[in-house]
């Protein structure tokens, strides 16, 4: 258990406070301006069903960038961020006109001084969308 | 098909990339992120991509962007990204296979601001057969 001089204290196996993120189709073109990628999977609902998908999806980095603001959150801000890992094993759907939901909580793993490693678990619509997301922070 | 002796190498991106205080800004804009004195995370994936783009589609490594899938993702931060930052990057080809008709190609990219070495970023694409 490590002390950091305030209330908070941080334990192996500490589950963080869950958080909701809402992903729309306005936030996967704003995402697309951001990042430059501007593939129509993400924006063209005509194009995502051409090539085999149920329905226009978002970015796996844009579920990515969600979950690493989950982690800055927890840390303290984004410089507190060391390492970010993520295998993107299901398509976050975002239908026209609906708020499709990204869940995301994290638990501790390791402690070392400051350095606090976190395994992330995302969901959308229940179903987990991140495997093996992990982070190390230095609080 | 890509090419096998491509693996192992090293290319060089093409082009120095200045960050500038408009791109955190509006990358954090997304994530709801107000702090915007440093970049978010997982903000080197705008730069590492695009020059993913132009390294990895040069005919004599041959991946076809139009198939391609992100399979996995990994940043290693050393320090955080600011405006001004000016950034070479490179790209590794560490491992390619071939999975269930797909090319799984591994990739390394490090960003460096002259010789710091800034963000490494490790990616795994996979283009569909």
């Amino acid at each position: 258990m490590v002390n950091f001089g305030g209330a908070r204290m941080i334990e192996i196996g500490t589950t963080l406070p869950e958080k909701v993120f809402y992903i729309d189709r306005a936030l996967l073109k704003a995402y697309a301006d951001a990042s430059g990628d501007q593939n129509p999977i993400h924006q063209d609902e005509a194009f995502a069903v051409s090539v085999g998908l149920p329905n226009v999806i978002s970015h796996g980095m844009l579920t990515m960038a969600l979950a690493g603001k989950y982690v800055s959150d927890w840390a303290g801000g984004s410089a507190h961020v060391h390492e970010f890992s993520a295998r993107f094993i299901k398509p976050v759907i975002v239908p026209a006109g609906e708020k499709t939901d990204l869940t995301v909580v994290a638990t501790v793993t390791e402690v070392d001084g400051n350095t606090v490693k976190l395994d992330i678990t995302a969901t959308s619509a229940g179903v987990k969308v991140l495997g093996m997301a992990k982070a190390v922070v230095v609080k | 098909m890509i090419n096998p002796d491509s693996v192992g190498r090293t290319f060089k991106g093409v082009e120095h990339v200045t960050v500038t205080q408009e791109q955190i800004d509006s990358f954090a804009a997304v994530i709801g992120e107000t702090n915007t004195e440093v970049a978010p995370p997982t903000f080197s994936i705008r730069i590492s991509l695009s020059q993913y783009e132009s390294i990895l589609t040069q005919p004599e490594i041959g991946v076809d962007w139009t198939r391609l899938v992100h399979g996995d993702q990994k940043f290693e931060i050393f320090r955080p990204i600011v405006a001004g930052d000016v950034f070479t990057c490179s790209a590794t080809i560490e491992t390619l296979r071939v999975a269930a008709g797909n090319e799984i190609i591994s990739v390394r990219s490090d960003l460096h601001n002259g010789s710091e070495l800034v963000v490494t970023a490790w990616s795994t694409l996979v283009v569909r057969g």
